[in-house]
């Protein structure tokens, strides 16, 4: 088995499903000739041809718009939205036309679409490249949410996306996109959608993380222990539909539970895990649930990332106030 | 350039029903057939806006003065081409072959409205202006794709050329060189804004020269002009010229919906000028001058139109209810855990009687 990093996963990912169903095509900005911005695509063109792998116009709204039409006409089409904060302008395809059309047209339709975006800070960007948007979609019924943090689960998830009925957003975070490599297999092999991961087992806390905080997750989980704090990290991999049941069982065996995300603080996808959990392990619960996330302000020049990222330092805090709470 | 001159509305009969064109390709036995529909949908469209009145179905969004654009450009179509329309293109989907008690259903707040049967190729109406004209791109490119000899037609309003998806519609599909006819019916307002506020162009045809792909412009009242035009542009289309954009200048005759009222913004002496040339009386007048159809018929015709809409009345109005839960049906392919347990806690809801107005 090969090492690889998640950029080359999801280049094998949809290698391998071209390979597989003739349907599966993908559209989207500099994905053709270039290779995508981040060479997710690259060797697609090459391999599979133009009308398959299909430079676009550089118009999101009609990447998104007419890839419902060929999704609902028998393709498979994986869109790539080249930056998730481009995703503003698509907001109404996905919104009222991706994921409504089983509902509105009582099955008889269903959009068998996966957008692919690359998403998330760390990597030094102009405005509007790093934002963490999740919680917008994870608000939308009839849309699924996904968010890999390794090459394993990147490869994995996006076979199940593009094998999956209904539309799927498929968030990739940038800064892991080279962050290092892992071993994956080279043949086909599918993660479900709607399960999370335990990435590290413990005992005395359990933090729920996904996509590019998962690695912080675990190195604020590393630093714990180091001061006999057992944490218990939990991927959520898949956003919507969330695995209630995963964070559950995990916080009535930890009784204390922190999340942590890049996006900002209010109206975060964090306050929807804190809320299943008083719902769910109220009587579980050792201390409240903290939150660990981006400030409330648009997400800031490169200056100042570091500082607003959550980090492994703000997170082992969080950590240890819930464990003294 | 002068795009009036460069884009001619084409015509074959004036508002008069007086015979202004070449008339050729269109038989009586189409016309009479053509005279029979547009009769049943504008008395279905207005026997719509009285249920409403009389609080029998929710609001409605008459499609009065549409008819013989949507009834034209579908009876040029094959079976098998895809409709993309919009909340007022009932006439059209009703023509391709959905029941006429799909519109009352529809604003009786019936879920199975949307279920357009299998029979035909059309999208369920949707309310966002502009957005099946991407959908409809997106139809004909996977038609394309996969070899199928298949265009898509999509309707919208003069309103929808406003938008930002009209533009990447457009665009996307001449790129693409997407079988897909792009129909703008100009009814001249959208809700209470006049074309001349929605747009600085002398016509929408004209855009068509942006994309550089054909654009034509059609009297949208005139039955026989709307399909000869469709036939023409639908040939050119499925032999794999590209796209096209079609014109239909028409006159919305009545309200945007039964919540609207159009007296607060629009002039009467517009509206009693440009009824006067609506597609039903226009073809009417020219039948009847041509002597294919005389009173008799014309009678006949009203009398069956009136009793095909009433069985249209009573089966909506006694068809099955949708069982609340079927509210979570739809959602995914597959319940989610989350729907799952959202759906004991409504059907427990349910059985205890909740959810009883009053």
């Amino acid at each position: 088995m090969a090492k690889v990093t998640m950029i080359q996963a999801i280049n094998q990912a949809l290698g391998l499903a071209m390979e597989r169903d003739p349907k599966v095509m993908v559209l989207g900005e500099d994905v053709g000739k270039n290779g995508g911005v981040f060479r997710a695509t690259e060797g697609l063109l090459d391999r599979f041809g133009e009308a398959r792998v299909v430079d676009t116009p550089l118009a999101e709204s009609a990447i998104v718009g007419s890839a419902v039409g060929l999704a609902m006409g028998g393709m498979r089409p994986v869109a790539e939205i080249q930056f998730f904060g481009f995703i503003y302008e698509t907001m109404d395809q996905i919104g009222t036309q991706a994921s409504r059309m089983r509902f509105r047209s009582q099955g008889r339709f269903h959009v068998p679409l996966v957008i692919r975006a690359p998403f998330g800070g760390g990597v030094r960007t102009p405005e509007i490249h790093s934002d963490s948007l999740e919680a917008f979609f994870c608000h939308m019924p009839g849309l699924k949410v996904v968010t890999p943090s390794t090459p394993y689960d990147a490869k994995g998830l996006l076979l199940s996306a593009i094998q999956d009925p209904d539309p799927v957003l498929f968030i990739e975070p940038m800064r892991l996109y080279r962050a290092f490599r892992e071993e994956v297999p080279e043949d086909w092999y599918e993660v479900p959608l709607g399960h999370a991961r335990i990435a590290k087992s413990g005992d005395d806390v359990t933090v729920v993380a996904w996509g590019p905080m998962v690695p912080v997750a675990e190195a604020a989980a590393e630093k714990a222990g180091q001061e006999g704090i057992s944490v218990e990290v939990l991927d959520l991999r898949t956003l919507s539909p969330i695995d209630t049941q995963a964070i559950i069982a995990s916080v009535q065996k930890t009784g204390r539970a922190v999340v942590v995300h890049e996006a900002v603080r209010t109206g975060g996808f964090g306050a929807e895990v804190a809320a299943l959990i008083q719902e769910h392990a109220f009587l579980s619960l050792e201390a409240p649930v903290l939150r660990v996330t981006g400030y409330d302000t648009p997400f800031p020049v490169p200056s100042i990332e570091d500082l607003w990222l959550p980090d492994a330092g703000r997170l082992l805090e969080a950590i240890t106030t819930v464990v003294r709470y | 350039m002068k795009p009036d001159k460069e884009f001619p509305i084409r015509r074959v009969i004036d508002e008069d029903g007086q015979l202004v064109g070449d008339r050729s390709g269109v038989t009586d036995d189409e016309l009479k057939e053509f005279y029979r529909w547009l009769v049943t949908l504008r008395t279905l469209d207005q026997r719509a806006w009285n249920l409403q009145r009389q609080g029998r179905i929710g609001t409605y969004p008459p499609f009065s003065g549409q008819e013989a654009t949507q009834v034209g450009v579908v009876a040029a179509l094959d079976r098998m081409d895809w409709i993309c329309g919009s909340y007022r293109d009932w006439a059209a989907l009703a023509y391709a072959g959905v029941p006429l008690y799909y519109p009352l259903l529809n604003s009786m707040g019936h879920p199975v409205s949307g279920n357009i049967p299998d029979s035909v190729q059309a999208l369920p109406v949707q309310v966002v202006i502009a957005a099946q004209i991407l959908h409809a791109v997106g139809l004909a490119w996977s038609a394309k794709l996969q070899g199928q000899d298949r265009v898509a037609v999509t309707f919208f309003g003069d309103g929808a050329t406003s938008q930002g998806d009209f533009h990447e519609a457009l665009n996307l599909a001449s790129v693409m060189k997407a079988p897909v006819i792009f129909v703008a019916q100009n009814n001249q307002w959208a809700i209470s804004v006049p074309i001349s506020r929605q747009m600085n162009s002398q016509t929408i045809a004209q855009r068509s020269l942006a994309y550089n792909i054909e654009g034509v412009r059609v009297d949208g009242n005139d039955i026989i002009a709307v399909f000869q035009t469709l036939k023409e542009v639908a040939a050119r289309v499925r032999a794999g010229k590209g796209p096209a954009l079609v014109e239909a200048v028409t006159y919305r005759l009545g309200a945007h919906t039964t919540a609207d009222d159009p007296t607060r913004y629009r002039p009467s002496d517009e509206e009693a000028r440009l009824s006067h040339g609506e597609p039903v009386a226009r073809l009417k007048r020219y039948l009847l001058g041509a002597g294919i159809l005389g009173e008799e018929d014309f009678q006949r015709i009203d009398d069956e139109a009136k009793a095909t809409v009433d069985e249209a009345v009573k089966t909506a109005e006694s068809y099955p209810k949708s069982a609340s839960e079927t509210v979570f049906d739809h959602v995914y392919q597959d319940l989610t855990e989350p729907l799952k347990q959202q759906r004991a806690a409504f059907r427990q809801r349910v059985a205890e009687g909740g959810g009883q107005r009053g």
